[in-house]
């Protein structure tokens, strides 16, 4: 039964053309609205990614029931424990206490050690002022063999500091140990910070093979040994901007970084891989003109077959949504429309370039409380770049992915193309993919 | 330890109980939380999110504002969102911070309510209780709010809720004309956490009417504010959950209504419609009194005008063993031959229901925090996995949701009985198909 409430609603507030937006918040921070599309990942699906860790949560009954559901419906509630928090533990003040024994209770009871346990502390720690450093040394010292990694669910501080996500991906790459690079490790690179491997055919992969490099992905990592000799390579690299707070451990190890986050301008595609070249002095780089001219022909292909279709994009598609509205647009197609809460810093350029060139384009809320009842049908189907631009505009043809998946470089322009003519072809269930949490892990709903 | 969980999930909490009893009543409910809560209710818990709106939002408490006591941005936000959106009521629910912090939320909603002119309430959660205590609170609040006076009752209209009253009078007073007030009858307690999608839920309307009963609305599925208000006009309510309980008590001490605990299902059906009829016609409680020396001694601990309400407990075979076997003072842990595990009124009506049906001795294994009074002889609060796990140690044959699979014994026969309200919505499909409540067996 599909019931509306609200066709009458002005949408001022949560819809804006871009010419009037604010930079970097067009949209007032006010209730919050959560739309059923959840293939973003979380702070579960990122974590199960290290292979042989356990996670543990300790907070109270409602905090807890997102979490642990995570895990189940990825098929990895045996990789996941937790510890309730009651009234009586924030009264009494033995909110250490019970964290100890808790996780001990559950690491006593698990049929097998974890290598790894991250244990992920809340809030009520938080405004409590628990002593962290004593509840990790005492279950340091009761588990020696299992390194505990200090991971947080603080949601609380999301608009006044990092958000959890930022500071799981800070915490994960804590393990890695310092040490000399091997003769294996100095022919590889290891690239950390995203839940996603990148494309076998990126740029940065094509690059590093053509010039006798190994490239080591956490995401791809299989066992915890594995996972550990991500720090043995001659350098790190980051593609994703969540994983930049990851960066001050690359410093720690030693290892020289770079951080290359995957964009829609030829000229920022180029320096990136400019800047990777002189850093390994590399004997041969990719054929910037040549890719840049398959680019525009992938694009022009595009255009050809879906040119007439009005586009929405979303935040949660890709980290860099203005920017691919901006490489849409000047290359013809009509982009009507992007969903966004906020506009990251490393997009300021690509959102006044918009706002010169398509001062009409509509950004839209997805949180605003008014996108609760606001129309979700569109005049005409809506070719949808994201799953929640295409929840919000009703389509059945989008491209299914988030945040940016593999995709690199001109390779993946030329990807993103192909998914595009793709999605316009074929229609998708939209009500069953989006609502799946964490878009490529396993579903079991 | 109680509160650690190796394996298994908890069930949803009170916010999200608050959140999915008001759900249809076009209210619009606010979480005072930073984050997840939302996401977690809509993701897992509530299965009419995507094709039903519904006001339901968080405030997204910043760190600054619950350190500085910034309840003004929370009043404006509430007051900004209900001017534009203009909900029936207003509902608000706290999280753990503000629990910690005090936030006062009965002072929010009354100057809310005074600004907006929109009536106001505030549910006391805070995240650390299942959601039988939150849904329930809820319905509490609609009950004492919301629900006139009917046509044989003499109550007052509540001070705060005559803006709501005038719309909804005029509706009242056509609809009940011509219906058998005798007849007439609300389930209370009924939420998709329990009972799953609308048309599962209606089973137990159809159940009963083929015992002449008219429903005269259902708390809180497929009706709206509108005919909730006009429950003072049954004779009898039925609560079908324990989300229920605390409504029903509402009604009586409101408008006199009487009420019996149990929910229609099976062969048990037969024997709830007759104590709903003894409700009406006054002669349940000398029944219960009856019942009481009985039943109830065998419990020990459960106060006997609650245990008698509750209809599913009566005569039940678990309770008879465990009666016998404390008479003779003989070890009690004799157990019964099938181990139910969930909600105390669902599955004390199943467990009565498949007593009647097979003559096999059925006990309630129950997790939840609300029992006083919902649990026959024999059948046991449970707090906590390891705790489940050692009741279970011995279990033969049990049926729960799915995920209680990984803690029970290997050799154990189990039934797959999906609850939305603790595995979310990992299992809809598979209620989807299957029969409503009221025909499970």
């Amino acid at each position: 039964m599909l019931r509306r409430l609200g066709e009458t609603v002005n949408p001022e507030g949560a819809v804006i053309a871009i010419k009037d937006a604010e930079f970097p918040a067009p949209f007032a921070s006010e209730l919050e609205f959560n739309s059923p599309v959840h293939g973003a990942w979380n702070i579960v699906h990122t974590g199960m990614q290290v292979p042989g860790a356990h996670q543990i949560y300790v907070c109270a009954d409602n905090c807890m029931r997102g979490v642990v559901l995570t895990a189940a419906e990825m098929n990895a509630a045996d990789r996941f424990s937790f510890v309730i928090l009651k009234e009586e533990h924030l009264l009494n003040g033995n909110l250490e206490d019970i964290t100890i024994e808790g996780v001990s209770d559950v690491l006593e009871r698990l049929e097998k050690r974890p290598k790894a346990v991250f244990l992920f502390t809340v809030c009520l720690h938080h405004f409590l002022g628990s002593d962290l450093e004593r509840i990790y040394g005492e279950l340091e010292a009761r588990f020696p063999d299992i390194c505990f990694v200090r991971c947080f669910m603080d949601p609380i501080m999301r608009k006044s500091g990092l958000t959890p996500d930022q500071k799981l991906r800070l915490s994960m790459y804590n393990p890695l140990k310092k040490g000399p690079v091997t003769e294996e490790g100095k022919r590889r690179i290891s690239v950390l910070g995203s839940d996603f491997a990148l494309d076998e055919t990126s740029d940065l992969k094509r690059l590093l093979r053509c010039n006798d490099y190994q490239v080591k992905e956490s995401p791809s990592c299989e066992t915890w040994e594995d996972y550990l000799a991500l720090s043995d390579c001659r350098m790190m690299l980051n593609c994703y901007p969540s994983g930049k707070f990851g960066m001050e451990w690359h410093a720690r190890l030693g290892r020289p970084s770079l951080y290359l986050p995957s964009c829609f301008g030829y000229d920022e595609i180029v320096d990136q891989l400019e800047r990777l070249s002189k850093s390994l002095d590399f004997l041969g780089v990719l054929d910037y003109e040549g890719e840049k001219e398959s680019c525009e022909e992938a694009l022009h292909e595009a255009f050809l077959e879906v040119g007439d279709w009005p586009i929405a994009i979303d935040g949660t598609f890709h980290p860099r949504p203005m920017g691919l509205a901006r490489l849409l647009i000047s290359h013809g197609f009509h982009v009507e429309r992007v969903y966004l809460d906020a506009i990251s810093p490393e997009e300021e350029n690509d959102f006044r370039w918009l706002q010169q060139h398509a001062p009409e384009l509509m950004l839209l809320a997805t949180v605003q409380v008014k996108m609760r009842v606001l129309p979700r049908k569109t005049e005409r189907e809506m070719l949808a770049l994201g799953q929640k631009a295409a929840w919000f505009t009703g389509s059945r043809h989008f491209v299914n992915m988030v945040q940016g998946a593999g995709l690199y470089g001109f390779d993946g322009i030329r990807r993103l193309a192909h998914l595009m003519i793709e999605a316009a072809h074929e229609e998708k269930e939209t009500p069953d993919l989006v609502i799946r949490k964490g878009w490529g892990c396993e579903s079991c709903i | 330890m109680r509160q650690a969980y190796r394996i298994i999930p908890i069930y949803t909490a009170d916010v999200s109980g608050v959140c999915s009893a008001l759900y249809e009543l076009g209210g619009m409910t606010v979480m005072h939380d930073p984050s997840g809560c939302n996401s977690t209710y809509n993701t897992h818990d509530e299965i009419r999110w995507y094709d039903e709106d519904s006001l339901i939002f968080i405030s997204g408490l910043t760190e600054i504002d619950a350190i500085m006591g910034n309840d003004e941005k929370f009043i404006h936000d509430i007051e900004e969102a209900a001017s534009e959106l203009k909900p029936r009521f207003i509902a608000l629910a706290s999280s753990p911070i503000p629990y910690m912090n005090g936030t006062d939320f009965p002072a929010i909603a009354e100057v809310t309510e005074q600004d907006t002119g929109i009536p106001a309430f505030a549910v006391p959660t805070n995240g650390m209780h299942d959601y039988v205590r939150g849904a329930g609170m809820a319905l509490a609040e609609i009950a004492e709010h919301f629900v006139l006076p009917g046509n044989n009752t003499e109550d007052e209209l509540p001070e705060n809720a005559e803006t709501a009253a005038e719309d909804i009078k005029e509706v009242k007073d056509k609809d009940t004309a011509g219906k058998d007030r005798n007849r007439l009858v609300n389930l209370l307690g009924v939420t998709p956490l329990d009972f799953g999608p609308l048309d599962h839920a209606e089973s137990m309307k159809r159940s009963l009417e083929k015992y002449g009963w008219q429903i005269n609305s259902m708390w809180a599925m497929g009706d709206t504010l509108d005919q909730l208000s006009k429950s003072a006009d049954a004779a009898v309510n039925v609560v079908v959950s324990s989300v229920g309980l605390r409504a029903a008590k509402v009604l009586k001490k409101r408008f006199g209504t009487p009420y019996v605990v149990g929910a229609p299902v099976g062969l048990f059906t037969e024997k709830l419609s007759k104590a709903m009829e003894e409700a009406v016609s006054n002669e349940l409680e000398s029944s219960c009194k009856q019942r009481n020396q009985s039943v109830v001694m065998a419990s020990g601990c459960q106060k006997r005008s609650e245990l008698t309400k509750a209809v599913y407990t009566w005569d039940r075979i678990a309770a008879k063993h465990f009666q016998s076997n404390n008479d003779e003072k003989e070890n009690t842990n004799q157990q019964a031959e099938i181990t139910l595990i969930g909600e105390p009124v669902t599955m004390g009506s199943l467990a009565a229901a498949i007593e009647l049906q097979y003559g096999k001795s059925v006990r309630v294994l129950c997790p939840l925090e609300e029992t006083e009074g919902l649990l026959a002889a024999g059948d046991e609060a449970v707090c906590g996995e390891e705790m489940m796990e050692e009741k279970l140690k011995d279990a033969k044959i049990i049926a729960a949701d799915p995920l209680y699979r990984p803690i029970c014994p290997k050799d154990s026969r189990f039934y797959e009985l999906p609850h939305i309200a603790f595995s979310g919505r990992i299992y809809l499909k598979k209620i989807k198909k299957m029969p409503g409540f009221a025909d499970l067996i």
